[in-house]
């Protein structure tokens, strides 16, 4: 709106300012960089090519983390909607019990899970004993696409508690008093303007679980090599910087391609959460 | 007796964590009336309305709606309709389909969904609104969707819960005709929660004073006003004097000192009453002519009378005449029989009526605008 910036707004801004050119548009820029050049420095397409050997774990990466996003937006629906139901002090002790793991390290919470899926783990322990046999469940896709849902499920129930949260009690009553039952009432009303917790939390789980690479590691064994590992290997083990690069630039505009047709489907005016 | 009741309250009480809401209220309300739920912020109106639209279940009594107890019935499937304190309207969704929410739920057919809303959006002046979306509306415009979109369903009852409130005065004075219009073309019942008594005397058939979570008065607007029944509906209706007094016999009643003449009598002989005098009432004459006689403390011009504060005796009185007095002029009152009125003594006694800690800045920090009682 003003058309200078003063001294002092300018003053409060730099540290801003300097922290984004250094560790955003620096490193991007980086990516960008690497991307398209040979370990000497030259021009090159040769990184981008090379992707095509990683189409098949790239497009697991996707189906993966379409599957959890899923899950989680499944479970974390009614789950948000219960509790924005409650009483304030009770929602305010949900809210914190949702975010609860959140404040123990993420590498010892996959841990865990590998100690409870594990072949001789509590849960097989207990199977064993009640005469359902054992399950082999570690190292399948299924852990680790429970890994992706455990971890990430917070980032899905807080931006649809915080709509659900902030819908005008008297709009609800208002459908049911124009004749909405229950089912009326949450597909044509509820659901609908929770739309921009939905798109936020399906980004917010969506984007995290593309790009993962811990968690496949650990619950998968290493027989379902996500995008994230394949990363993570070109710098930590083949320090090939220049592969790593594209690999995550392409990872990038896939992301952003995900989240702008996800903005497609929600209300301009709207606007997103969180 | 009761002819054409449509709605029957009774012995309806209701309390929320340890506080009473609605102590023991019966009320009926017939077919097609008008009828006005009266009362300050946190008088139970808005707990009554939402008992019978079916949102709040009475801890105890019983709902009746044509004959049928409706306890417990969930809102979807009773016959009435509410007017939401701020509309409430689908940002969602725009006008047209606003309107057809409820014939939509109702799986209408299409064609006679958009035969209805035409019809509806017609009936409150929204004619060519259809696409519009709520949000892009002024506040009289989605009150307007509102009250189409309640209407849609044909209602046997409709509610309405401070549906101006939000309005200024001049679109809420268009509203109140408007509404009332509706009401008497489509023929069908409305149920008006106000804390604006002039709102309430302007457009009921009856009005049901309450407070604290107790009806004070049920009556025609004529009869409120004029016989209010205690001092709290006196002083909550229009302005009012209200002086401790004595009945001497039947037709005589002494107050400020003095005997006047009135139409009241049923009370026991010396029974201390509060007289009710409104402002006016009061004529102001001559000192000799006057029957009573004090000092102007204050004036305010009002536009189509004076408002003066007159001091009798310690008194303070408020007092409307059309002729300019200064202040601390000497003048005389009179008062005719018909213009006092007799009121048994009650809770509220004592409480209302004199206005000498009263001015304006006062009454408008104290009016309860735009509250959500409950």
């Amino acid at each position: 709106m003003k058309r200078k910036s003063s001294l002092g707004s300018r003053l409060v801004a730099s540290p801003y300012i300097l922290w984004s050119a250094l560790f955003i548009i620096a490193p991007m820029f980086f990516v960008l960089y690497y991307s398209f050049t040979t370990p000497s420095g030259q021009f090159t397409f040769d990184n981008i090519m090379a992707l095509g050997k990683y189409t098949g774990i790239l497009l697991r990466s996707v189906w993966f983390g379409v599957l959890a996003t899923l899950i989680c937006l499944v479970l974390a629906y009614p789950f948000a909607y219960f509790i924005s139901q409650m009483r304030l002090n009770t929602q305010q002790t949900m809210v914190a019990l949702v975010m609860l793991p959140m404040w123990m390290n993420f590498l010892i919470r996959t841990y865990s899970w590998m100690a409870i899926l594990q072949d001789t783990g509590i849960i097989n322990r207990t199977l064993e004993k009640i005469g359902l046999g054992p399950v082999h469940m570690i190292n399948t896709s299924g852990a680790v696409i429970l890994g992706m849902v455990y971890n990430f499920m917070p980032y899905m129930i807080l931006p649809l508690y915080s709509v659900m949260a902030k819908m005008d009690k008297s709009i609800i009553e208002a459908a049911q008093d124009l004749g909405g039952n229950r089912i009326n009432v949450v597909r044509k009303v509820i659901i609908p303007l929770s739309m921009p917790g939905i798109a936020s939390g399906l980004t917010m789980v969506f984007v995290p679980s593309v790009s993962t690479f811990y968690i496949s590691q650990k619950l998968g064994g290493g027989s379902f090599d996500l995008i994230g590992d394949v990363i993570e290997r070109q710098f930590q083990q083949s320090y090939n910087y220049n592969l790593g690069a594209s690999l995550s630039l392409v990872l990038m505009v896939l992301i952003l391609a995900c989240m702008a047709f996800l903005n497609k489907f929600t209300n301009d005016e709207e606007g997103m959460v969180i | 007796m009761k002819e054409n009741v449509i709605i029957d309250l009774k012995n309806i009480s209701v309390s929320f964590g340890g506080e009473q809401i609605l102590n023991n209220v019966s009320l009926y309300i017939r077919d097609k009336e008008f009828i006005t739920l009266l009362g300050p912020s946190g008088c139970g109106k808005t707990t009554t309305l939402r008992i019978i639209a079916g949102f709040l279940e009475p801890d105890s009594g019983e709902v009746i709606f044509e004959n049928k107890k409706i306890n417990g019935v969930p809102p979807h499937k009773r016959q009435v309709n509410t007017i939401f304190q701020r509309y409430a309207l689908f940002p969602h969704l725009n006008v047209y389909d606003n309107v057809a929410f409820g014939l939509r739920v109702k799986k209408t057919s299409e064609k006679q969904i958009k035969e209805k809303v035409e019809e509806m959006l017609a009936l409150v002046n929204l004619r060519g609104f259809n696409k519009r979306h709520v949000d892009s509306l002024s506040g009289g415009q989605q009150q307007r969707v509102a009250i189409a979109r309640a209407l849609a369903n044909e209602p046997r009852v409709l509610l309405l819960d401070e549906p101006l409130g939000a309005l200024d005065l001049k679109l809420r004075k268009d509203m109140q005709v408007e509404l009332k219009n509706i009401q008497q073309r489509l023929g069908i019942t409305f149920i008006y929660v106000t804390h604006d008594q002039e709102e309430a005397l302007s457009m009921s058939d009856t009005i049901v004073v309450m407070d604290e979570g107790v009806i004070q008065q049920i009556g025609t607007p004529l009869d409120v006003y004029n016989e209010p029944k205690n001092a709290f509906v006196a002083d909550f209706i229009g302005e009012s004097n209200i002086l401790d007094g004595f009945m001497r016999d039947d037709l005589v009643a002494e107050f400020s000192g003095r005997r006047f003449k009135c139409l009241d009598k049923g009370f026991a002989k010396d029974e201390p009453v509060d007289v009710v005098v409104r402002p006016e009432d009061v004529d102001v004459v001559p000192v000799t002519a006057g029957i009573l006689r004090g000092t102007v403390t204050s004036v305010t011009f009002k536009g189509v009378h004076f408002e003066i504060i007159v001091d009798v005796k310690g008194f303070k009185w408020m007092i409307q005449t059309t002729d300019y007095q200064a202040v601390g002029d000497e003048i005389g009152l009179s008062i005719d029989p018909d213009a006092i009125h007799i009121m048994a003594k009650s809770v509220y006694s004592g409480k209302y009526g004199d206005y000498s800690s009263f001015s304006e800045e006062f009454d408008e920090l104290s009016e309860p605008d735009g509250e959500v009682d409950e």
